[in-house]
Formats: structure tokens, sequence, C-alpha cells
């Protein structure tokens, strides 16, 4: 006994001495696996492509023959993508309405929804299902479904309104409807992850707040959304990465043209169908990755704040 | 290329969509580091067998999965026929139609077949340039195989790489039975072309139908404007880069198009090809630009379908050229066995391919080669043939006939973008010029 209160005396009040930092062999070896295994992996797959990816944007390549072909361009990529290549500009600004689109409405839909549904109501499980069942479809059934609404000339919603909107065509409004169909499909993603965190919310709390004679509404908004900030964190970032890679569904409508651009699209367009512009379009995934790391910083330095305090 | 590009859900989405942004990226890494040559394609290994004749193995590749309907039933029954003919065995790799397009780059610079399904035009003449394909001038001429169809199977070096099987033309389709019932006939000069369009706008039917949210089907109506109003010549120069595309031949090209936008469809960007072609097949429509294929969406009507030739727009000019993409066969230069591999390529367009091919399977093509029966054809096709015969210069369309890299990410957006806003050809025409710069050098 004496034996077991010294030791953590010992390790409070002085620096371990190396002799005891050591782990025995196997737990070290085992510390080393799960260190590396995973760093190499994440080097390996991740950061090495990345890395090449922005090497390779500084050159022009069309995919014949060896490394050497490579014709070394210096800046001239990124001096195109915002000088003369008209889609750029117009994805950046899809992007962006994409982000804010997705922060407001989804997000607001699926807390309201997971809310009600929570409220244990008959049938909320049919519900859930229901609400859920767009995250699991395929991207090429959604886009399927949509065109049956949004076709012009043979779609639902013309058929049945007698409009002549050229939904997926008129660039004015076709990143709106490709929006509602997205939100369609993230608001069931973010109601159950709501869902998920109402039901860990303490329900003390929930009586307490009843005791203490507060409604409804003052105890979602004064007791459980702030004890849900984790989760409301989650969703932010999902939000973004999100509305960053935004590119299945604008790639299977018309693959990310005539008002459909989005950045994860042009990298596609450039590098992945018949064109093979692999500098140009690592030029453009660069900046990708650029825009990426401002959120990426921004939602690191949330954290460890929080972590701190 | 252009016919499976593009359905409602093309089927490329399927494979695409696995591809989320994260994997793209590392697609281009991948890529970099020239590793990504162990893809779907080259999913048959490398053994070496017999070098050739009887007992032989020859790997051919082709761009249609199994099952596909009845390009894939030509294929194989092509190879089925080799095999019966030749006694050397015929390993098929059956790749999916866009999937095989898309990665046809690394599929060539990694373990290739012997012998692959590919298209006449830049993009095979730039796989020669690379040594991607292998010379095959020394199996020309191929009996039955005319003159013009050897050209289009020559590189600029001046040596034959191809081996051309099959073609279709792009035309103007109609519906017999609604030109017999209106006393309308096919327009042989523009003024026709003109009093027709407004007899038919006068009777409340859109003259052209017109879909381009898929983005390729515009380019043939560029194309066929171009060869009428500047010459074959001048369209192939510009196709090859020599000339400026914000020069005013293009120019003219462009208004000309805008004159002609009234009588077409409107909101094309949001109509696939199928769909303009149903507004044809249902009457809505008087006409449609389109490839033989437009019967594929409409094929309940397809024995009232004739066509005709764009009328001449320029008398000077005339109107003896058009778009006719050529199917063939190459041999990949990796391939392991170059002589099985030439033996084979050179059978593959010879007349009794194209009859194996058209009886193994329930719709024919059109066979280059002048030898092959033209029986099975439909009159369509055998209409076609005569059209194709007869013409001067053949184009093989906008996507086969220039740089990939251009075709695909400066003249699609392009020419939606003219379609959007057809006033604005000065801009449209100098930004085209300007990439035009950057990609081609």
């Amino acid at each position: 006994m004496a034996h077991v209160e010294e030791a953590p005396q010992q390790g409070a009040s002085a620096p371990p001495q190396g002799k005891e930092k050591k782990l025995p062999a196997r737990d070290r070896f085992t510390v080393i696996t799960m260190v590396t295994v995973p760093l190499a992996l994440v080097v390996l797959l991740v950061w090495v492509p990345a890395l090449l990816s922005v090497v390779l944007s500084f050159g022009r390549w069309n995919g014949f023959g060896d490394l050497d072909t490579i014709e070394w361009v210096g800046l001239q990529n990124y001096e195109d993508i915002v000088t003369i290549y008209p889609a750029f500009w117009p994805a950046i600004q899809h992007n962006l309405i994409w982000l804010g689109f997705l922060v407001v409405f989804p997000t607001l839909l699926g807390m309201l929804l997971a809310v009600v549904l929570d409220r244990e109501m008959k049938g909320s499980r049919v519900y859930q299902t229901a609400f859920y069942m767009p995250v699991v479809l395929s991207l090429a059934l959604i886009g399927f479904i949509w065109q049956l609404f949004y076709s012009r000339d043979q779609g639902l919603i013309n058929q049945v309104f007698g409009s002549e909107v050229d939904w997926y065509g008129d660039p004015d409004v076709n990143l709106w409807a490709v929006l509602v169909a997205t939100a369609w499909r993230h608001t069931g993603y973010v109601m159950l992850i709501y869902l998920a965190g109402l039901k860990g919310v303490d329900a003390s709390l929930r009586e307490a707040a009843a005791v203490d004679g507060a409604n409804e509404v003052k105890t979602f908004f004064h007791v459980i959304f702030p004890v849900m900030r984790p989760i409301n964190l989650v969703v932010v970032v999902i939000v973004v990465i999100e509305s960053l890679r935004a590119f299945d569904l604008v790639w299977v409508i018309n693959k990310g043209r005539n008002g459909l651009e989005v950045i994860g699209a042009l990298v596609a367009q450039n590098v992945v169908g018949e064109a093979t512009r692999y500098g140009f379009g690592s030029a453009l995934a660069v900046v990708m990755m650029l825009i990426s790391s401002v959120f990426i910083t921004l939602y690191l330095r949330t954290v460890f704040r929080e972590e701190r305090s | 290329m252009s016919r499976t590009t593009s359905t409602a859900i093309p089927r490329s989405a399927v494979a695409t969509m696995a591809a989320t942004r994260r994997s793209v990226l590392r697609g281009i890494g991948l890529s970099g580091l020239a590793v990504g040559g162990a893809s779907l394609l080259a999913a048959c290994g490398g053994d070496d067998g017999p070098a050739t004749g009887s007992g032989a193995t020859v790997k051919f590749g082709i761009n249609e999965a199994k099952g596909s309907g009845p390009a894939y039933d030509r294929l194989a029954a092509m190879a089925e026929a080799y095999t019966a003919e030749t006694d050397t065995e015929v390993a098929l790799n059956a790749v999916d139609h866009n999937t095989f397009q898309e990665s046809i780059n690394t599929y060539l610079q990694g373990t290739p077949d012997d012998v692959f399904t590919w298209f006449a035009g830049f993009r095979m003449a730039q796989f020669a340039e690379a040594g991607l394909i292998s010379d095959l001038s020394d199996q020309w001429p191929i009996d039955g195989l005319n003159d013009s169809f050897k050209e289009a199977s020559t590189a600029p070096d001046g040596k034959q790489y191809f081996v051309p099987a099959s073609y279709y033309p792009w035309a103007v389709f109609y519906k017999k039975s609604v030109f017999e019932k209106n006393g309308w006939t096919a327009p042989e000069t523009s003024d026709d072309l003109f009093a027709l369009m407004d007899d038919m706008q006068g009777k409340k039917i859109t003259p052209f139908a017109f879909g381009d949210k898929d983005g390729w089907p515009a380019m043939g109506t560029f194309d066929i404007l171009n060869m009428r109003l500047n010459g074959f010549d001048f369209h192939m120069s510009l196709m090859a880069g020599d000339e400026a595309w914000d020069g005013d031949e293009v120019k003219l090209v462009f208004q000309t198009w805008k004159d002609l936008l009234p009588y077409h469809q409107a909101d094309p960007l949001g109509r696939t090809w199928q769909e303009a072609a149903t507004s044809m097949g249902n009457g809505e429509s008087g006409m449609y630009l389109l490839g033989t294929f437009v019967v594929d969406a409409i094929s309940d009507v397809a024995d009232d379908l004739d066509f005709f030739t764009f009328p001449a727009l320029d008398s000077s000019i005339g109107a003896d050229a058009l778009d006719a993409p050529i199917d063939g066969f190459c041999v990949a230069s990796a391939g392991k066995n170059q002589d099985a591999a030439k033996a084979m390529v050179k059978w593959l367009g010879s007349a009794a391919a194209a009859d194996a091919a058209n009886a193994g399977a329930d719709a024919p093509f059109i066979s280059a080669n002048s030898n092959a029966s033209t029986s099975p054809y439909t009159d369509l096709q055998k209409k076609s043939a005569e059209v194709v015969g007869a013409a001067a210069n053949i184009a093989q369309f906008m996507d086969r006939d220039t740089n990939a890299d251009f075709a695909n990410t400066v003249m699609i957006p392009s020419i939606q973008a003219f379609l959007k806003d057809p006033d604005d050809i000065d801009g449209i025409t100098a930004s085209i010029q300007e990439q035009a710069a950057s990609i081609l050098g």
C-alpha cells in the first residue's frame, strides 16, 4: 500500500526519471505502431498527393509520356484561372451562395424537424426514416428523381403549374433549383445529428426548467440549445465541408456548366473526363485547398480555444 | 463518342459519383506519380502467349460493356468470327463506353490490350504523335476501304494508325408524314430553307428541335455552319488550331447562328437531345440536326424518319461536306502481341468482319467497307451510305477533330454562353481565342 501511495507523490513532486518513463517493450511497440501506421497512411494518401498537386499546378501536362514531358510554366495556370477562365469567378460565387444557403435553410429546418420528432409523437420513426431517406439514396438516383421534377418539357413542376421555366437550363434559376435538391438531402442529415444530440441532453435539465416555469420555446433556446454546443459545432463544420465540396449533384445535372459552376466540378472537368489539363486542374484544386484551409484554421482555432478555457 | 456521353442519367454518372472531391484530388496526385496506370481497363494481366497465328491470343479492348446492346453484340460477333476464321483466340476486355474514353490515357500508357476500339480524328493523331499507337501503314491498303477512309486513318506524319469499321452522318432529320401532309420538300438552298422555316412557324411548328444540356450536341450545329460558310479546309484548320477564333470567319458563323436561333426551340440549355428528339417525334418541331442515333430516342417513329444534308448557305462553297464520325480500331504500341494484333486489325476492316458484326446484332452499323453487304441496313442507313459516299469532304465532329482539352473545357462552355447570350459574339470569340492561345500554345 505504502508503495502505491508513494508513486503518484513522486510523479507529482518531481519530474519522472528516465527509468520510469520507459514503457514495457510490448506497449512501446503498440504505441509506435499505432502512431506510425496511420501517420504513414495520412502522409502517403493525403499529404504527398496534395503536395504533388501543388507541384503539378506549376506545369502544363496532358498526361502523355513521362514526367519529363511536363512543361514548367510558373504561375501561368493561376494567371489564366483568374484572368481568362470564364468559369472561375462564377464558381467562387456559387460556392459562397451554396455555403450561405446550406447554413441557413437546411440547418434550421433540420433542427426544427429534430425537435419535433424528438417528442416521441406517433409515427415518429416513420417520419425519421422518410426525412433521412434522401441521404441514403445514390446521387445518380437523386439526379434522376429531380430531372423528373425539373425537366422543362416533360417535368412534373411545369406540367402541374403549366409554367415554362427552364429549371436546369436557365442560369438564373438552375443554381437555386439545385440548392433545393441539395437541401432536400442535407436536411435529413442535419436532422439526424440533432436528434442524436437531443437524446444526449440530460432529462433533469428539462425538468428543472419546467419546474422553474419556463415554456417549451424558452427551454429550448435558453437551456437545450446552449447545452448542444458541441453538436452545433459539428453541424457547422459539416455544412462548410459540404458546400466546399459541392460537386456530385451539379456533375450529374450538367457537369458543372452554364450557371452551375462550382470549384469541385471545374477541377473534375479539367482532369477527370476527356480533357487532361493536369496542370490547370491542379491549380484549381490548389485554390480550393487554400479556401478550405481558411475554414479549417478557423475551426481548429475555435476548438483549441475551447479546450484551453 | 458523342452518343453515349449523354442520356438523362449519363452512364458516366454512376461511375463518376463514386469519385468524391477528395478522391479526385488524390487522383491528380496519383497521376502525378504515374502510378495511375493500373486502371480498370488494364484488368487483363500481362502473360505472354504464343507469338501469332493458330493458338495465339489477341487481347481486344472494346468500349462497350457486356449487355449494353447492339454495339456490344457487333464487337463480340466480330471477335467470334475472327476466332472461327483464323483459329486465333480473342480475349475480350469489355469496358463501359465513358469509362473507356475517360481512362484512355492511363490505359494506353499502362498495360493495354493489343487491339482496341477508337475514333478517327485529332485524338487518334495525338496518340500517334505520342507513340502510343502502332504504325499500321504496312497493313494498308485494305480491300474495300476507299481513299477518304484511308485519309481519315492517316496521322499528320503521313502514316496510317487506324482501321475504320463504321460511321454515322450528322444531317437534318424530319418526319416524312409531316412533310407530306404540309407539302414541304427538303430545302436545297439557303432561300428554300428560310422559306420552309417561315412556313413552319406560320403553322405553329418549331422549325428546329434543339437541346444542348449535355454541351456537345450544339457542336454539330457549329461544325455544319462553319463548313457551309467558310468551307471544309477552313473548318479543319480552325480545328487544328491554325486559325484565329476571334477572326471574321468565326464571327460570321456565330452571327448566322444567331439569325437561325429564333427558328430553334427556346431554352436549349436545359434540354437533353432525347427530349429534343421527342419534340420532333411528336410533331412539335419540324426538323432536327443530329447524328443518325436520333433514331434511338424515337424508335417508335423510326420508319417515318428521313433526312437531308444541311443546305448550302454560300453557293460558292456548296454543301458537299458534313460531319460523319468514324469508329474503328487501333493497335496499342504497348500491346504484347504486335504481329497478331496487326493481322487482326486488318481483318477487322474487311467486309467479312462487317458482315459478321451485322449478322450478330439486332441493329446493324453502316460499314466503312464498300464490299460489305448492305442487305441488313435500314432505309435510313442505305441513304446515309449514299450521302456520305457522295460527300466530297468528311469531318469527324468537333470533339474528335480538335484537342480534347480545348473542346471540353473551352468550346462547350463558350457555345453554351453564346446560346445564353447570342448578342455577345465579340466577347465570346475573344474569350475563346484567349483560352485557345493558352491551351494550344
